[in-house]
């Protein structure tokens, strides 16, 4: 079977996978030039469904709990499995319960415990919460071997090119977020920055709680570090703001004052593709299937996401399970 | 009804739009409230081109009057530029005006407020000064065109409830005649309850619902402890005493101890 995957996003990327992994022959067309300058190029890449459950609904702990396994399989050496740490300063330290109480899967830590977790934040925090299933890996790695690995797969890939151009595909995957132009999708701005900080060492993302400011810092190699992210109803894909950048400086700060001394290396701003409940959908139109709304959840939920839409290309009886599940769930609440 | 700038609210009840887990949440959640009155928040980034229309459109679906707030403003010229923003993109004069003194408590900047709402009042607005509950400052509102005032009961976020009532009932007493909509500080719908027992107007409220485990759910209980606050202000409250009275009469007994 002839398949054509539009969008070389990380929903596209993980679709191409799953597809050519049950023997489909796959295209990947993208109209953008290369891999960069998406979404999903701009993303955290933390695999954490039991900390995104804090303000995210239980089909995305359902959907993402098996992500960083999927990845693990597929890029071998490209995850990270050491958790994640979830701190506050002391005059927040209340955050930390009611984050507690919305989230499963941590261990509440110490200060002792968070020195052997992550010894540069010794004696910064009194308290946290350790989320020890969690991991985490570097998008821009990630999906740069995963094409790779797809081209050795015999995976073609057309850059800069419309995919109104291609023509000879029994099946196509849309996969091509914002452009798809679903009535029902909106845009939800993201700003990030990547710091250099070469006198921190983290192992594992930490998110620093905070009522309106909260933050993650995402480690990298070689002492980067992706500081993210800024969450706005709106389409808009211009530069960071002045107010922004102070708002995740200022997080970052707190957190250890050393970053105080780090390079920004690259400020970037992505718009997340989102339907009205935040949660992704795989949704099937004569030979097309889309696969749409991963809202801030891509590498977490793409690889659910790329295995249901797989099991509509191939077998088209089946209902993809969890999409329809929650589309009930939201319409029968 | 409560009546505010000539119009009159059907529900006691305004409910804040941010920080919900998704917008389908979020509308639910204002129906199951009940609430009249939704406020938004302009961010610059909305404003202009194809800023934030699907959030809007979405808001607008609900049908209910929105209250454009100029949150995290600090300056007068900041507040009053937004308020313009504001009035051109949502098409209404309706402002919650706050202008914040504080970045970490964002305790109303008081004398930057009564300056932003004479501005405002002059150019038109309908404004709702989100204040502390400090008589000189709120007279210096009402002086300023205010016709409404809008209370805090604790900071912003805070989920403390009344923090001060005798604040609170002399702020009612001074100005009976003043709708005044307490806003900010609200944790349980029994703090909704309580400040509508003392008899105020209405209640503004966001993060306790917008944070709950189940915010429909919240919400909800919000709406119904607003009716009971206000059905039990109205039906008159009985005072504390100091002494223990039965309330089963004691018939047939032939003396009183």
């Amino acid at each position: 079977m002839r398949v054509l995957v539009k969008g070389a996003g990380v929903a596209g990327l993980t679709a191409a996978f799953e597809l050519a992994a049950r023997g489909a022959a796959v295209t990947v067309v993208e109209t953008r030039h290369s891999l960069g300058d998406n979404a999903s190029w701009m993303a955290g890449g933390m695999l954490a469904p039991w900390c995104e459950r804090e303000s995210a609904e239980q089909p995305v702990l359902d959907l993402g709990r098996d992500a960083a396994g999927w990845w693990d399989a597929v890029l071998p050496g490209q995850v990270t499995r050491a958790g994640t740490l979830v701190v506050a300063t002391p005059r927040d330290v209340g955050e930390l319960d009611r984050f507690a109480s919305r989230t499963s899967g941590y261990r509440r830590v110490d200060e002792d415990e968070i020195a052997l977790l992550e010894p540069d934040l010794a004696g910064r925090f009194r308290r946290g919460l350790f989320f020890p299933g969690e991991a985490h890996l570097d998008p821009r790695r990630a999906m740069a071997a995963l094409q790779d690995k797809l081209a050795e797969r015999g995976v073609e890939f057309r850059f800069g090119v419309d995919a109104r151009h291609m023509a000879g595909f029994e099946r196509e995957i849309d996969c091509t977020g914002m452009a798809a132009g679903d009535d029902e999708l909106r845009g939800v701005r993201g700003e990030m920055l990547i710091l250099h900080a070469p006198d921190i060492s983290l192992s594992r993302p930490v998110r620093l709680l905070h009522p309106r400011f909260p933050l993650y810092l995402a480690p990298r190699a070689n002492h980067h570090f992706m500081a993210g992210a800024t969450m706005i109803e709106s389409l808009s894909a211009g530069p960071i703001t002045a107010r922004s950048m102070m708002e995740l400086l200022n997080a970052a700060y707190s957190v250890h004052p050393a970053f105080g001394e780090a390079a920004i290396v690259e400020t970037g701003v992505g718009v997340r593709p989102a339907f009205p409940d935040n949660l992704p959908r795989v949704e099937s139109q004569g030979r097309t299937v889309a696969i749409n709304g991963l809202y801030r959840h891509g590498f977490l939920l793409a690889p659910a996401m790329a295995r249901q839409a797989a099991d509509l290309v191939f077998d088209s009886d089946k209902p993809a399970e969890h999409a329809d599940e929650t589309h009930c769930q939201r319409r029968s609440a | 009804m409560l009546d505010v700038y000539g119009t009159k609210l059907p529900s006691r009840l305004l409910l804040g739009t941010a920080q919900y887990p998704s917008p389908a949440i979020l509308a639910d959640a204002v129906k199951a409230s009940c609430a009249s009155v939704v406020t938004v928040s302009l961010r610059r980034e909305m404003a202009g081109g194809r800023g934030g229309e699907k959030f809007w459109s979405l808001i607008q679906s609900l049908r209910l009057r929105v209250l454009p707030n100029t949150a995290g403003c600090h300056s007068v010229k900041e507040a009053v530029t937004t308020a313009k923003m504001a009035r051109e993109v949502f098409g209404t004069n309706w402002i919650k005006l706050e202008v914040i003194g504080n970045h970490d408590t964002l305790q109303p900047d008081v004398f930057g407020l009564v300056e932003a709402a004479r501005i405002l009042r002059e150019d038109g607005f309908a404004v709702f000064p989100y204040t502390t509950d400090d008589l000189v400052v709120a007279e210096r509102l009402l002086a300023a065109g205010c016709q409404v005032l809008m209370p805090w009961c604790a900071p912003i976020g805070s989920a403390l409830g009344p923090v001060n009532v005798t604040a609170l009932r002399s702020m009612r007493g001074h100005f009976p005649e003043v709708p005044l909509i307490v806003d900010a500080g609200l944790g349980r719908p029994s703090h909704a309850a309580r400040v509508m027992e003392l008899g105020f107007d209405a209640v503004l409220l966001n993060t306790a619902v917008a944070k709950a485990a189940d915010p429909v759910g919240m919400a909800r209980a919000f709406g119904k402890a607003v009716d009971a606050g206000r059905e039990a202000y109205r039906s008159g409250l009985l005072e504390p005493r100091d002494v223990a009275v039965p309330s089963t009469p004691t018939i047939g007994r032939a003396v009183f101890q």
